[in-house]
């Protein structure tokens, strides 16, 4: 089929799709629905365009972007990919589209951002229902408006609420408040083939059927277009404090780790900084009541000794990746008792292959994030990879690469092995059984 | 599909050899004692029992039932609620009580490694001496399995803040319903892939069988502070609840109990909760102490503002015990006035409160069935006591009405209709008045990846089963005859 009638084919889906959402039901059941933003079919570029020089996936060129203005237009959209045999990624903000591996094939870029807004937020209840294209920072200036946020930390800024599901985000206070699967109450979704289906609900509390948001929270976009959210919330602390001790080796860095954790500090995050070649730091945040925070942050200065800070202010790069576009990141996990032989065990890998490694991460829940710069020898930095692939398994944990240049992806496998992989390809094949939703991008082909 | 007696002692001599011969049980006396779980109005005589002592035996039984054909129900120290464990007539009841081993307790990890017929509070006991216990606390806690909880994603009274047992647990072994191993998770966080354990988690045996699990372990808070206070209404106890979530604090509890369950807990355990209260309040708070007293104070003033009559303050582990009693007991305690009840578990949104309250009061005159209520108020996780006696002609149908109504309108007010208990069998019917076709169908996907001939504990949780086929995708229809063969499986 020449490129001009698959677009009016796409073109067409959404005209007829019209306006009136279908998505109210489940978990928006009885929320109020924004106007739509225009009516699809009248004037104007209308959803669906041919792809620009931009519209890539990890390198790989899209031929059209389609950018729905409800659930029910994207589900017009899916169906007509079907029917047409359409490869499809979905795109938020763009922030992590380049994680995981380049699609084998990508024919449409479904992009969410015109899937935005706050359907709901129930102050009284600590929850809220919101659009997959909204974004993080937008959604918290709102929440915020009545004490309220979403306790997720999300890196880097810009990214959208969808994004942070598909990849299951979450930053340094993941500690206290868990990350996006431990938050999302309830999900509408788009099937690969065009179905709108969805499961949890509004309330936190809540068994009842299967819990597909948790399947689809960090699936990366494999099993369905994510288009609404409901989160549970967490009142904004009134007071906060960071205390901050330097530290000289990752020895140190992690003995003061178990410290505070054996301690009864009830901290909101406890965070590991290793920069390649500079001062090394423990950070720890106390999040509550003023009285309540000034006591605490007391005890925490007292626990980590001399040369310890206490600030009301993030210390740089705090919940920042160590790492910058183009470069190579990994997140490496740990049992906690193992994070310190980690800290070791990375830092010295990185020594023998001659590389410059920055550490950074949740010593107090196992998770750390470390960045070699992308100008490094990609065999060098492939080998390293195997290494810390043996570090984190020496310490039940695993090794992902995240994101990283060309030439290091061709030479490492970036999710490494995993465990329970033919049931995760039969669940692909349930779902998405031609393999149209980034396929490739995930573990093991998937 | 029906099995015939030769098929029957064929797999009851697969099974003896895959756990023993002492450890199947096909005498019909004995099989009765398995004919129910906790919802003992629901009872089915399984065709064989079938306890395992190990991971590799479980999946020795699994196995046996793949190759006969025959469904398999697992389960625990059988207490659920909603008939999750009600055994199938042509099937095999696979029992955990044997696989009760704590295998490994690592405070280091703040995790604990355990067998699924360990009682839950066994795993506290043994992490108490570390400084550490596991969190998720249904009622039953004394007597109910890990298993069980991990199966139907139990909460307790303290979710509000510490969460259910899906945040507790980060890793299993499980036997799917092929009779495969598999793990998922582990010590560490975030392992890569699906989060098939996510999903797994509350799928009330029907993916598969955990047969090992690793739990989170939390710090013994430094500081636990309880209040009971008394309100003439529950509106005042409501609005009292509202004030402390609005003011920020999350407390680890927020129960509440109106008269009717007062009166019942007060007959059956004497808790002595003050006289004359249309509904208490029983608020926990927990953590480092120098916050726990800010907000301690903070809560009992707003107690007092939503004009508690009278607020008690537990002076030590043994009174806050005995508040707890009253609560805990409640379920037990309407046995006091009723000769028969419903436990109902139903959500709505926490500000839906005095509406959903009120609502259930006119159903309850309408119908002349009175209604106890229970309830943890944080959440707005009702547990309405349905009263009735068998006994007086249609009594039972009308509490049975009323049951149902109340699902509808926790429904109607955006909730759910099972907080905690589950679907299992006794709420598969009203599934659907929460989600439509499409959602049902879309979760019985995950369903077919598990579980494609559907022998993992088929007819719990869907009211219509799905029909996987062999190969999924586009087509569209099913063969009538298929359909019907199927169906008696179901």
């Amino acid at each position: 089929m020449p490129a001009d009638r698959t677009l009016d084919r796409l073109r067409a889906a959404c005209r007829e799709a019209g306006t009136d959402d279908p998505s109210a039901v489940g978990p928006a059941r009885s929320a109020p629905r924004p106007a739509p933003a225009a009516a699809p079919g009248s004037d104007g570029p209308g959803p669906v365009r041919a792809a620009g020089e931009r519209d890539t996936v990890a390198g790989l060129p899209a031929r059209y972007v389609a950018a729905p203005r409800d659930t029910r237009q994207a589900a017009a959209l899916l169906r007509a990919a079907a029917d047409l045999d359409l490869a499809v990624t979905f795109r938020g903000g763009g922030t992590k589209l380049d994680w995981g591996n380049p699609p084998r094939r990508l024919d449409l870029i479904l992009d969410t951002t015109g899937l935005a807004g706050v359907v709901e937020h129930a102050a009284g209840d600590l929850i809220t229902v919101v659009r997959a294209g909204t974004r993080l920072d937008a959604l918290a200036a709102t929440l915020a408006g009545a004490g309220q946020q979403l306790a997720l930390d999300a890196s880097p800024p810009g990214g959208t609420v969808g994004g942070a599901v598909a990849t299951n985000a979450g930053g340094p206070r993941r500690m206290l408040y868990g990350t996006v699967r431990d938050l999302l109450i309830g999900v509408t979704l788009v099937r690969a083939d065009g179905v709108v289906a969805h499961a949890g609900g509004k309330v936190v509390k809540n068994v009842a059927g299967y819990d597909l948001g948790k399947l689809v929270t960090g699936a990366y976009g494999t099993l369905g277009l994510v288009t609404e959210c409901a989160f549970r919330l967490h009142p904004l602390p009134a007071a906060a404090a960071y205390v901050t001790r330097r530290v000289g080796d990752p020895a140190q860095a992690g003995r003061l780790a178990a410290t505070v954790r054996a301690a009864q500090l009830v901290p909101a995050a406890l965070e590991v900084d290793m920069p390649a070649g500079g001062p090394a730091a423990v950070t720890v945040l106390l999040e509550g009541t003023p009285a309540g925070v000034a006591a605490r942050a007391e005890a925490a200065r007292r626990l980590l000794g001399a040369d310890t800070t206490v600030a009301d202010a993030p210390p740089r790069g705090w919940g920042q990746h160590p790492w910058h576009a183009g470069d190579t990141g990994l997140k490496l996990t740990a049992a906690l008792s193992g994070v310190p032989r980690l800290l070791t065990d990375a830092r010295a890998a990185a020594d023998r292959h001659h590389l410059p490694l920055a550490l950074r991460g949740s010593a107090g829940v196992g998770v750390l994030h470390a960045g070699v710069p992308g100008t490094a020898d990609p065999d060098r930095v492939a080998g390293l990879v195997d290494e810390l692939r043996t570090a984190t398994a020496a310490v039940a944990g695993h090794a992902v690469v995240l994101t990283a240049p060309a030439a290091v992806r061709d030479r490492v496998d970036l999710w490494g092995p995993v465990d329970g992989l033919a049931l995760m390809r039969r669940v692909k094949q349930r779902f998405d059984p031609d393999a149209r939703l980034a396929p490739g991008r995930f573990v093991g082909g998937i | 599909m029906r099995t015939t007696t030769t098929d029957l002692a064929a797999l009851a001599a697969a099974l003896r050899a895959a756990v023993g011969a002492d450890r199947v049980i096909s005498d019909r006396q004995e099989l009765r004692t398995y004919e129910c779980d906790g919802l003992a109005q629901y009872k089915v005589v399984p065709a064989l029992v079938a306890l395992p002592a190990d991971a590799a035996q479980c999946a020795a039984v699994v196995r046996a039932c793949v190759a006969a054909g025959v469904p398999f129900v697992a389960r625990g120290s059988g207490t659920g609620l909603s008939g999750g464990a009600l055994p199938h007539a042509d099937g095999v009841l696979i029992v955990t009580s044997r696989m009760r081993d704590i295998i490994e307790v690592a405070p280091e990890d703040e995790r604990a490694v355990v067998q699924p017929g360990v009682i839950n509070l066994a795993v506290s006991r043994a992490a108490n001496p570390h400084g550490h216990y596991y969190a998720p606390d249904p009622s039953s806690q004394q007597i109910c399995s890990i298993g069980g909880n991990l199966a139907e994603n139990s909460g307790g009274a303290h979710c509000l803040k510490y969460g259910f047992t899906a945040h507790h647990i980060t890793g299993i072994e499980l036997v799917t319903p092929d009779g495969d191993r598999v793990r998922l998770g582990g010590r560490a966080p975030d392992a890569p892939g699906y989060d098939l354990l996510g999903a797994f988690i509350g799928s009330e045996g029907t993916l598969g069988i955990a047969t090992e699990v690793t739990v989170r372990l939390t710090r013994l808070p430094e500081s636990v502070r309880t209040l009971l206070a008394a309100f003439d209404s529950t509106d005042q106890a409501g609005a009292a609840t509202s004030a402390i979530i609005a003011a920020g604090v999350v407390p680890a509890a927020v129960e509440m109990m109106d008269a009717l369950a007062i009166s019942a807990a007060e007959a059956a355990v004497h808790c002595g909760y003050p006289a004359g209260a249309g509904a208490v309040l029983i608020v926990e708070l927990d953590g480092p102490e120098p916050e726990v007293a800010a907000q301690f104070d903070q809560v009992e003033r707003l107690c007092r503002d939503n004009r508690a009559f009278e607020i008690r303050i537990a002076a030590d582990d043994a009174e806050r015990a005995l508040f707890w009693k009253g609560r805990k007991s409640a379920f037990a305690a309407v046995g006091r006035i009723s000769p028969d009840y419903i436990v109902q578990d139903g959500v709505i949104p926490r500000t839906a409160l005095p509406e959903v309250l009120r609502r259930i009061g006119e159903l309850s005159a309408e119908r002349g069935i009175r209604v106890a209520n229970v309830f943890h108020a944080g959440d707005g996780n009702l547990h309405p006591l349905v009263l009735f006696d068998a006994a007086v002609d249609g009594q039972a149908e009308r509490a049975e009405e009323v049951s149902g109504a109340i699902l509808d309108l926790c429904v109607r007010h955006g909730g759910s209709i099972t907080g905690e208990h589950g679907v299992g069998m006794d709420k598969a019917k009203y599934l659907p008045r929460m989600f439509s076709a499409d959602d049902l169908d879309t979760m019985q996907l995950l369903r077919c990846a598990f579980d494609p001939a559907g022998l993992a504990n088929p007819g719990k949780i869907f009211p219509t089963p799905r029909l996987c086929g062999e190969v999924p995708g586009r087509r569209k229809g099913v063969h009538p005859a298929q359909e019907a063969g199927l169906a008696e499986v179901f």
